[in-house]
C-alpha cells in the first residue's frame, strides 16, 4: 500500500526517491562530465545520496561519517590533486569511450542483466530495527561480531599508507 | 503528532534557522566593521540610522540591485552553485546545535558529527567558486584555501575526540548537560571534579586556533590575501554573490563559536550555577565573537608556509600527544 502524499510518510518517500534521484544523476555526471572538477560535483552529489540512503537504513553515525570522510576528505583531496595537476583543464580526452567498446558493453549489460534477475528473484523482507544506530553500538558491532572485517580494513589501510610512502620516496628521487 | 503539526514544526524551525543564521551574518559584517573602527580609531559605519545599525539592510538592497556578471570562460554551473554552497553547511549545522536544553530544532544522538560533516561542505564551495570563475588569483585562492582547510580539519577533529571520549557521547545536549552547574564543571576547567580533564584547556586553544583557521580568519585568511591575490576566491563575484560568500563567512564564524561553547564553555550554563538558559549560551557565543573580532584587527596576516607549518608540524603533533595524555589521564583517574 502507497501512503498517501500529503501524510509524513508520503513526504519521507518523496524525499527518498530525491536523494535516490541525486545519486543516481550525480554518478552519471561523475562518469561523463568533460571537465574534471565537474566530474567531482557529481561525486560530491553521489556521496552525499549514499548517505542519505544511509539515514534512511537507520544508521545516523554511517550516514555521517560517509559526508565527513568521502565528501570532506577524499573529493576534497581528488580536487586538490586535479587543481595541482591540471588547472588550464586541458585533458585529452581520449578516443575510445570505455562503455562504447563491444568488451565493455558486454560486461556491463551482464551485470546489469545479473542484478536485476537478483532483484526480481529475491524476497524482500522488511528487517526490523536491530538498535539505534548509535556510536556505543556500532564500535561493539565492529570489535565483536565484525572484527575480522575490521582487522582487514585495517591491514588495508596500512598497505596503502605503505605504498603512499614508497611513491613518495621514488619522487624525491 | 498529527502531520500538519509535524510540517508545522519543521517549516517554523527552518524559518527561525534561516532568520538567526542570516542576520547573524548580517549584523556581524556590522560588529565587525564597528570592531575595526574602535581599534583603529576611525568612526566606522555611523550614518545610516543610530550607531550605524541600518548599514546591513541597505548593504544587502545595494547588492541586490547590482547586475549578476558571470565572466567569460567561467563554469555556468558551478559559478552559481558556489555562493549558495557557502551558506548552505552553516544553516543545516544549525538543526543539530542546542540553544537550550529544550530549544533545538531536531536533537540527533550523532549531532557533533552532523556539523563536522556539513562543514565539509563548506570548502567546497570555495574550490568551485575558485575553479569555475576562470581565473588565475581565484584558483591560487582556493588552492590555499583547500590546502589549509585539509591541514586544519585533522587536529580539530583530533582534538575534538579528547572532548567526546571525557563525556562518551556525541549527542551536543548529552555534552552540555554533563557539564552543568557552576564554572568549575565546564570543560575547560580541570579544577573540580573531574581530574581527568586536566588538558582541557590546551584541548580549547588548539580548537579555537583550528576553529579560526577553519573559517579563513584573520591571521589564517590566506585565501583572501588582498596584497597577493588581488581578492581571493570570490574576486568575479559580484552583487549578491559576493554578499553570500561575505555572510557565509560569518555564519561559519557563529558555528564555530557555538560549537566551542558546547563542547568547552558549558554551553547554556551559567557561570555561577544559577538560571541556566539560552541567554548564557548566546552570551559565550557572542564573547568569543568578540574575541574573534579582536583577534582580527590585532594580529597582521601570516604567511602559507608559515601557516601549513603551524598545522603539520606543530598542532598535528601536540593533539596527538594531547589525544594520547587525556586517554591515559581517562585510564588512571
Amino acid at each position: 500500500m502507497t501512503p498517501s502524499v500529503f501524510s509524513a510518510d508520503g513526504l519521507v518517500g518523496i524525499i527518498f526517491l530525491l536523494m535516490l534521484a541525486a545519486t543516481l544523476v550525480g554518478g552519471i555526471v561523475a562518469v561523463t562530465a568533460k571537465r574534471l572538477v565537474r566530474a567531482v560535483a557529481g561525486l560530491i552529489v553521489c556521496f552525499v545520496g549514499v548517505a542519505s540512503m544511509y539515514f534512511f537504513l537507520n544508521a545516523p553515525f554511517v550516514s555521517m561519517m560517509q559526508i565527513l570522510i568521502y565528501v570532506g576528505a577524499i573529493a576534497v583531496m581528488i580536487a586538490f590533486a586535479i587543481m595541482l595537476a591540471d588547472p588550464e583543464n586541458k585533458l585529452q580526452q581520449r578516443k575510445g569511450n570505455v562503455v562504447n567498446s563491444p568488451v565493455g558493453f558486454c560486461c556491463a549489460a551482464l551485470i546489469t542483466v545479473g542484478l536485476v534477475a537478483l532483484a526480481f528473484r529475491a524476497k524482500w523482507i522488511a528487517f526490523a530495527k536491530i538498535n539505534d544506530g548509535s556510536v556505543d553500538e556500532v564500535g561493539t558491532q565492529l570489535l565483536t561480531s565484525h572484527a575480522m572485517a575490521f582487522e582487514l580494513v585495517s591491514l588495508v589501510l596500512l598497505i596503502a599508507i605503505i605504498g603512499a610512502l614508497i611513491i613518495a620516496k621514488e619522487g624525491r628521487r | 503528532m498529527n502531520f500538519s503539526l509535524t510540517l508545522f514544526n519543521v517549516v517554523v524551525a527552518v524559518i527561525i534557522i534561516v532568520a538567526f543564521v542570516a542576520m547573524n551574518a548580517a549584523y556581524l559584517v556590522w560588529a565587525e566593521r564597528r570592531g575595526a573602527g574602535r581599534i583603529q580609531r576611525r568612526p566606522g559605519p555611523n550614518i545610516n540610522g543610530p550607531f550605524g545599525l541600518f548599514q546591513p539592510p541597505l548593504d544587502g538592497l545595494k547588492l541586490m540591485a547590482k547586475q549578476l556578471l558571470v565572466p567569460g570562460g567561467a563554469d555556468k554551473v558551478l559559478f552559481a552553485a558556489a555562493p549558495v554552497l557557502a551558506m548552505f553547511p552553516a544553516i543545516t549545522s544549525f538543526v543539530t546545535i542546542p540553544f537550550s536544553d529544550t530549544l533545538v530544532a531536531h536533537n540527533i544522538n550523532v549531532g557533533l558529527l552532523c556539523v563536522f560533516a556539513f562543514a565539509a561542505l563548506g570548502s567546497m564551495s570555495i574550490l568551485f567558486a575558485g575553479w569555475s570563475s576562470h581565473n588565475k588569483y581565484a584558483m591560487m585562492a582556493a588552492v590555499r584555501a583547500i590546502s589549509q582547510s585539509v591541514a586544519y580539519e585533522i587536529p580539530m577533529l583530533i582534538t575534538v575526540i579528547t572532548v567526546v571520549m571525557i563525556s562518551g557521547s556525541l549527542d551536543l545536549r548529552e555534552i552540555v548537560r554533563q557539564q552543568s552547574g557552576n564554572i568549575f564543571h565546564w570543560n575547560i576547567f580541570p579544577l573540580l571534579g573531574n581530574s581527568h580533564n586536566l588538558l582541557m584547556p590546551f584541548s580549547f586553544l588548539i580548537f579555537f586556533i583550528c576553529s579560526l583557521a577553519e573559517t579563513n580568519r584573520a591571521p589564517f585568511d590566506l585565501s583572501e590575501e588582498e596584497s597577493v591575490l588581488v581578492a581571493g576566491y570570490h574576486i568575479e563575484y559580484g552583487s549578491m554573490g559576493f554578499g553570500l560568500f561575505f555572510m557565509g563567512e560569518y555564519a561559519n564564524i557563529v558555528v564555530g563559536t557555538s560549537l566551542a561553547t558546547l563542547l568547552f564553555l558549558g554551553g547554556w550554563a551559567c557561570p555561577f550555577g544559577l538560571f541556566p538558559g539560552v541567554w548564557w549560551f548566546l552570551i559565550k557565543v557572542y564573547a568569543l565573537i568578540a574575541t574573534i573580532i579582536w583577534i582580527r584587527w590585532t594580529f597582521p596576516r601570516s604567511t602559507i608556509y608559515s601557516l601549513l607549518n603551524l598545522s603539520w608540524k606543530i598542532l598535528i603533533p601536540l593533539s596527538l600527544v594531547n589525544l594520547l595524555l587525556t586517554a591515559g589521564l581517562l585510564k588512571v583517574f
